[in-house]
């Protein structure tokens, strides 16, 4: 087999994939040393490790089975508020989670617009702690993201299948069985484990919402190991329980992965045809609204406890603030360095290299910050104090957790540069940087913009390693939500956590903007 | 001195190439055959994008089977993408003097010469999207100029545009070969183009055939020319 000649040096690649190869070992190392390779689990722990699967699995189901009807209405019907709507649906992602609890507990909370509508009439109110709580939050992060992918499916059906459905009159029914169905039997096992792998990883809304016998995730379980009981050798062991649950959820959401038509996915929209009844258009409205409504009201309820909040602060969210917005700004150069050095080598080909690439952003995705949190601290604390050593630490965990979020970004239009204009810039000996200026960084500027953006809004939002590692005297600004949550300053909460929100978003706008510019 | 394939071969994505070649300097060797035959293969194993599995590559006596593409005595055309969206003319053409774009006052003038003598003057400032099909394809043998390597591989180049403007800017092609002394490899689908060169060659079922003199070749084509013809 021939090998395309090779213009491009895979020296940086090399050099960042040894980095956090070092970073990732050194912590497991760390782990797996402290916790003496015996595993002692308790009845707590095995109660521990029941609950994370079971809402693990449960969050990702009631993601599916929501967004099946609302991704059905999205792809059948045009109507004007659909770009806004589907904006919308990016908004969980750049949210802080801290932030998003803080609005679920303002919405269906024992205090909140739910309970107080149902005290009219005399019932009683919802608890939103435990079981329930946590699947709705993780529903409300999820929900976006499992009817995005979905709609990449109905995309990359081939706009013939529409075609012919139409000419031979298929019937809601035929559309169905012959279409929806096949096209879902694809898509949903990779979404499911997809989702299943970020709700078994999502520390802050078990840390609010979670906690006590009945409800604490394996997360939770060695935050309380590290923080309350002081047991580094439980906190390890625990961390390598949550980590074979990842890695089995990462390889099956790698394995079951849909294999969709990308190119499709990325062209026009594909016109699925609608129902021609009026019975199904006020389905599709309704889905689409009770969606839109699920998204929304948390967020208006955030705002509106939030400008109340805004007179209970103090000054002291102002170091908090500039903590976040250093974490940030720091972890964002280094996901886009360390993604830019990994993508160096990539070249016009589909090389094999890339499918690894790929592995290893879900593998990336299946260490919870708060095993890497906990590696770190124990490689770090014979040397130095891993405390004063939060904030750095805080920043390097976020920009690799960043990671594959950012390199999914970048990777599509190096490979069309490089498809395009490689076989130019080989002719004309452009190595090295020459090869970014000239031929990639110019084709990137919106993609490195809007990756940067979410690097930023991440990282800004993280409420994981900060919260293992932290001097409670010094928090980032979700953190020291998250203290004013604990000692009852319900108000001041609400407004750290309205400051917050419109930090995460003004970083991302901003920094997607200049990309755009 | 010439332009030597000695018994190349190379399997890529499932294709495979076999070609012995010889190429007189400053002869115009049109390659003709179906599409899939292997004449885009052919060029980019002389261009240096492909390394062969078999057999050497050389010119002039040196072997440039191991070289890469920037190191080869060749410049080539491509059937698109030929120019950076995003830099002007000058600045498409003045990377075929130096990856830095850093030019000295000669190197600066040089650039300026080859834009006026494919007739770019004064639209040196301008970027591709505000030049005609036939500006961008006079911006490319500008750069062709520049870079003065003495073999010019050609991958069907211009194919978007009309016959007439075609012609044009092969004739352009061909009068920059003549004042240069370039050895040329135009790969091309139209008999006419082909017919204007000094020999063509068949290239099939990725084996290249034996380069005939164009006079002769179309006159009384060979069984497998005629074939491809439709003679």
């Amino acid at each position: 087999m021939a090998n395309r000649a090779f213009a491009v040096s895979p020296v940086p690649a090399l050099l960042a994939g040894l980095l956090l190869a070092t970073l990732g070992l050194g912590a497991l190392w760390a782990v797996w040393a402290r916790a003496d390779g015996t595993l002692s689990l308790n009845t707590a722990d095995w109660s521990a490790i029941r609950f994370t699967v079971m809402q693990a699995a449960l969050s990702a189901l009631v993601s599916l089975v929501a967004a099946i009807p609302v991704a059905r209405a999205l792809a059948r019907r045009q109507f004007g508020l659909r770009r806004v709507l589907v904006l919308l649906m990016g908004a969980p992602f750049v949210m802080p989670v801290i932030v998003a609890v803080l609005g679920f507990v303002a919405v269906f909370g024992r205090a909140g617009w739910i309970s107080e509508g149902l005290g009219l009439f005399g019932l009683p109110p919802v608890s939103i702690y435990g079981l329930h709580g946590v699947v709705l939050a993780h529903v409300f992060f999820n929900l976006p993201l499992a009817t995005r992918l979905i709609l990449q499916g109905w995309q990359a059906v081939p706009p013939e299948q529409m075609r012919l459905a139409e000419s031979l009159r298929f019937q809601p029914r035929d559309m169905r069985r012959l279409i929806e169905r096949p096209m879902l039997g694809q898509v949903l096992p990779g979404a499911f484990f997809l989702i299943f792998l970020i709700c078994t990883t999502s520390f802050a809304v078990a840390l609010v919402l979670g906690g006590g016998p009945r409800a604490t995730t394996v997360e939770l379980a060695i935050y309380q190991a590290f923080r309350f009981e002081f047991d580094l050798g439980h906190a390890a062991g625990l961390a390598l329980v949550q980590l074979a649950i990842g890695v089995a959820a990462a390889v099956a959401a790698f394995v079951t992965r849909p294999r969709l038509d990308a190119s499709a996915a990325l062209g026009t929209q594909v016109v699925v045809p609608a129902p021609k009844g009026r019975q199904s258009a006020v389905f599709d409205a309704v889905c689409i609204a009770v969606a839109a409504g699920f998204l929304i009201l948390p967020l208006l309820a955030v705002a509106a406890a939030g400008v109340m909040g805004l007179a209970d602060l103090t000054s002291s969210i102002f170091p908090a603030i500039a903590r976040s917005l250093a974490v940030a700004a720091v972890s964002v150069v280094l996901s886009l360095s360390l993604a830019l050095a990994l993508l160096h080598p990539v070249g016009r080909a589909r090389a094999r290299g890339e499918a690894w690439v790929e592995g290893a952003g879900f593998l990336v995705l299946s260490i919870s910050p708060l095993v890497v949190g906990t590696g770190l601290f124990l490689m770090i604390n014979p040397v130095a104090d891993p405390v004063a050593l939060a904030l750095p630490i805080t920043a390097v965990v976020n920009a690799v957790l960043a990671l594959p979020f950012v390199m999914q970004i970048l990777l599509p239009p190096i490979r069309q540069a490089e498809a395009e204009f490689g076989p130019l810039a080989d002719q004309l000996g452009l190595t090295g940087w020459a090869r970014w200026r000239w031929l990639r960084l110019p084709r990137l500027e919106r993609p490195l913009g809007f990756a940067a953006g979410l690097a930023g809004a991440l990282s800004l939002g993280d409420l994981g390693v900060i919260a293992l590692f932290a001097d409670p005297a010094r928090p980032t600004l979700p953190l020291y939500v998250y203290q004013l949550m604990g000692s009852y300053r319900t108000d001041a909460a609400a407004g750290a956590a309205l400051v917050l929100l419109v930090l995460s978003l003004a970083i991302f706008g901003l920094l997607d903007r200049r990309g755009r510019a | 001195m010439s332009l030597v394939l000695d018994q190349v071969q190379l399997d890529f994505d499932g294709f495979h190439l076999r070609a012995d070649l010889k190429v007189k300097k400053g002869e115009v060797l049109a390659v003709i055959g179906p599409s899939g035959g292997g004449k885009s293969t052919l060029l980019s194993v002389i261009g240096g994008f492909l390394m062969p599995d078999h057999g050497r590559i050389g010119w002039d006596g040196a072997d440039l089977t191991a070289l890469p593409a920037s190191a080869r005595p060749v410049s080539m055309v491509f059937q698109e993408h030929n120019l950076f969206p995003h830099l002007t003319a000058f600045q498409n053409v003045a990377l075929g003097v130096a990856p830095s774009m850093r030019l000295n006052q000669e190197e600066h003038a040089a650039v300026m010469a080859a834009l006026e003598q494919v007739g770019l003057e004064g639209l040196d400032a301008r970027k591709p999207a505000e030049l005609s099909g036939g500006q961008r394809g006079r911006v490319a043998i500008a750069r062709v100029l520049v870079m003065a390597r003495p073999v010019l591989l050609l991958d069907e180049p211009f194919a978007a545009l009309g016959p007439a403007l075609r012609q044009e800017m092969l004739g352009l092609v061909r009068e920059v070969a003549r004042d240069r002394d370039l050895t040329v490899l135009l790969v091309t689908h139209q008999p006419d183009d082909a017919r204007r060169a000094d020999r063509v060659v068949l290239v099939e079922n990725g084996t290249v055939g034996t380069p005939q003199d164009c006079a002769e070749a179309f006159a009384n084509p060979e069984p497998a020319l005629a074939a491809y013809l439709g003679k």
